[in-house]
């Protein structure tokens, strides 16, 4: 008995072990059940949804009815490809800013250095909210509310990517760089085609992390965007919450679901990068 | 640009001596202009004017408007409404932080001390993290309802008495606090999971040798202490995401009922976007910085004293 019990604790499976198992399981269940009831919901014929008991499975399967009801009366594909668009649009902008001057600040001398990496660092601090107000007005007076743009331009900034690159860039081995000047490349050159090139993990996890964050962001949108053929997906949710359709629990839990799919597929992916993204900064 | 400063025979000033060559800061200016130009424009720049409208009594549409001084301010130290939110913003703080702060280290220990099946815990654990809040959010007010959801469901069959979750000023900010909990202390866990791996192995062992066998003994004598910069380092940055609740409130109670939900950055969204009373927002605005600047210089010193851990 004792034989089988220190085999078991060696391959893993002791009674302790055991015990933690069950334990998490338990955890990783609550965490992942309401995943499952949004998908067990969108399978579901929505005359199920009152039954006054519950039941694991449909007790009547309806195919993809819920998903084709979702996607005939809301633009789920339209609210995607705006996700898409203002995610790529941002992404872009942020790397092409915000590397150059990761870059400066690592590896250049300049009299302000320190103080712009001061103001970074406040920045890092201050939400979005903060300068929402006067960046409101801003685009109502130029008359570009409305439109993709003001969804983007509080968020071409990120002090965050600067702060991150910054950290990469100063690791990357001066001598490198002194090689290739003596070779006769430019400064523009080398940082394209020598520095960036070596921070490719640190952009991959800056990529994953910027895309989750504006993918799923609901206040800017919220406050820049009136026309729901602009909306993001947590805009076009709310908007698709607040229409009759909203009340049909099927249908609603499908497009829940159809909205939700393209970050979770990213994150079984790209998991190796979250997670680093995060472990790198601590920063959401 | 360098030929031209090899040239130069006196080291001119505003040059720089970097990895053998003279180069211009041009360069260093020029890389770092555009986002200097973004940093005035979308930070700075509006931070300066949601102060200076903070002391005026400006509305969206107005033709003109006049300074009031600290009249916004003296406006929302008496507004209830105001009071209100902060506490029920304090109070979700309250509920989600040790929550989600506790779970996600005991998580993080008890996936750390397994031999098998890490990954898979990690990757259930850290998908709320990654899901859009939003549509969550509607799933969530589903398995809360008062009479269909299975949580109510779950509650009846343990004899207890269903909760209509949303409609109950007392209930709702715990509602919303499930949510938040469930979605942050993936993100929890992952920060303290990074803090583990960097103890010591050696530490372990000496704590043996000491005679420190029991794993919960281990627990609160070597990998608690260890973990301390990490722990205020996660409440912190939990306490920040925490107090900027905004989502959940804005889809599924707007506040409701009777106001039991109103929090800071909700009511701030109403004057400003809804009302356009942009004065007293820009009032509250100031306000909401102003307690995030203090826990982001509690955070910073943490992250010094980490440093020289």
């Amino acid at each position: 008995m004792s034989r089988v019990r220190s085999f078991l604790t060696r391959i893993g499976f002791g009674p302790g072990q055991i015990a933690m198992h069950l334990f998490l399981l338990v955890c990783a269940f609550a965490m992942v059940f309401p995943f499952y009831w949004m998908v067990l919901t969108a399978f579901r014929p929505s005359q199920e949804v009152f039954l006054p008991t519950f039941h694991w499975l449909p007790q009547e399967f309806v195919g993809f009815d819920n998903f084709r009801d979702a996607f005939a009366k809301a633009p789920l594909w339209r609210f995607m490809a705006n996700g898409l668009i203002v995610c790529a649009g941002i992404l872009v902008v942020q790397l092409l800013t915000a590397i150059p001057c990761a870059y400066a600040l690592a590896k250049f001398e300049f009299r302000g250095r320190q103080a712009l990496f001061a103001l970074v660092l406040f920045g890092l601090c201050v939400p979005v909210q903060v300068p929402a107000l006067p960046l409101y007005l801003g685009l109502a007076f130029t008359g570009t509310l409305d439109s993709y743009f003001s969804m983007m331009l509080p968020f071409f900034l990120s002090v965050f990517a600067i702060f991150l690159f910054r950290q990469v860039f100063r690791s990357f081995p001066d001598d490198i760089i002194h090689a290739a000047r003596l070779d006769g490349m430019g400064e523009f050159e080398i940082l394209w085609r020598i520095v960036v090139p070596s921070a490719k993990p640190a952009i991959a996890a800056f990529a994953v992390f910027s895309i989750t964050a504006h993918w799923n962001d609901l206040y800017w949108p919220l406050v820049v965007v009136t026309s729901p053929e602009l909306a993001p997906p947590p805009l076009g949710m709310m908007y698709f919450r607040d229409t009759d359709l909203g009340s049909s629990f099927g249908s609603l839990m499908a497009a829940a679901t159809v909205l939700t799919a393209p970050l979770m597929i990213l994150f079984l992916f790209a998991q190796r990068h979250f997670i680093r993204g995060i472990t790198m900064t601590g920063v959401k | 640009m360098t030929d031209l400063a090899l040239h130069t025979p006196a080291p001119d000033r505003a040059q720089r001596r970097r990895f053998g060559a003279r180069i211009s800061p041009a360069f260093g200016y020029a890389f770092a202009l555009p986002s200097f130009l973004l940093m005035l424009g979308v930070l700075l720049l509006p931070i300066a004017l949601v102060i200076a409208m903070s002391f005026t009594d400006y509305e969206l549409g107005a033709t003109e408007f006049s300074f009031v001084g600290l009249e916004n301010y003296a406006t929302l130290t008496d507004d209830r409404g105001f009071w209100k939110a902060l506490i029920n913003t304090l109070y979700y703080v309250a509920l989600v932080v040790p929550t989600s702060v506790v779970l996600g280290l005991l998580l993080a220990v008890l996936v750390n001390g397994l031999t098998h099946g890490r990954k898979f815990y990690q990757v259930a654990f850290f998908l709320p993290v990654t899901s859009t809040l939003i549509a969550m959010a509607t799933v969530w007010k589903y398995l809360l309802h008062g009479t269909i959801g299975p949580v109510n469901h779950l509650l009846v069959a343990l004899g207890l008495p269903s909760i209509e979750f949303f409609g109950d000023p007392n209930f709702v900010m715990p509602a919303l606090a499930i949510i938040g909990i469930w979605a942050l202390t993936g993100f929890n866990m992952v920060l303290f999971t990074s803090g583990l791996t960097a103890i010591p192995e050696e530490l372990y062992e000496a704590s043996a040798v000491d005679g420190i066998d029991s794993p919960l003994e281990r627990f609160f004598t070597v990998t608690l202490p260890m973990l301390g910069p990490t722990t205020m380092f996660v409440v912190i940055t939990t306490s920040i995401t925490a107090f900027k609740v905004f989502d959940t409130v804005a889809v599924l109670t707007r506040g409701g009922p009777q106001g039991a939900s109103d929090v800071l950055l909700y009511i701030n969204y109403l004057e400003g976007f809804q009302y356009m009373r942009i004065g007293l927002a820009s009032a509250i605005t100031v306000v909401f910085l102003g307690i995030i600047l203090i826990l982001s210089l509690v955070q910073a010193r943490i992250i010094e004293r980490k440093v020289h851990y």
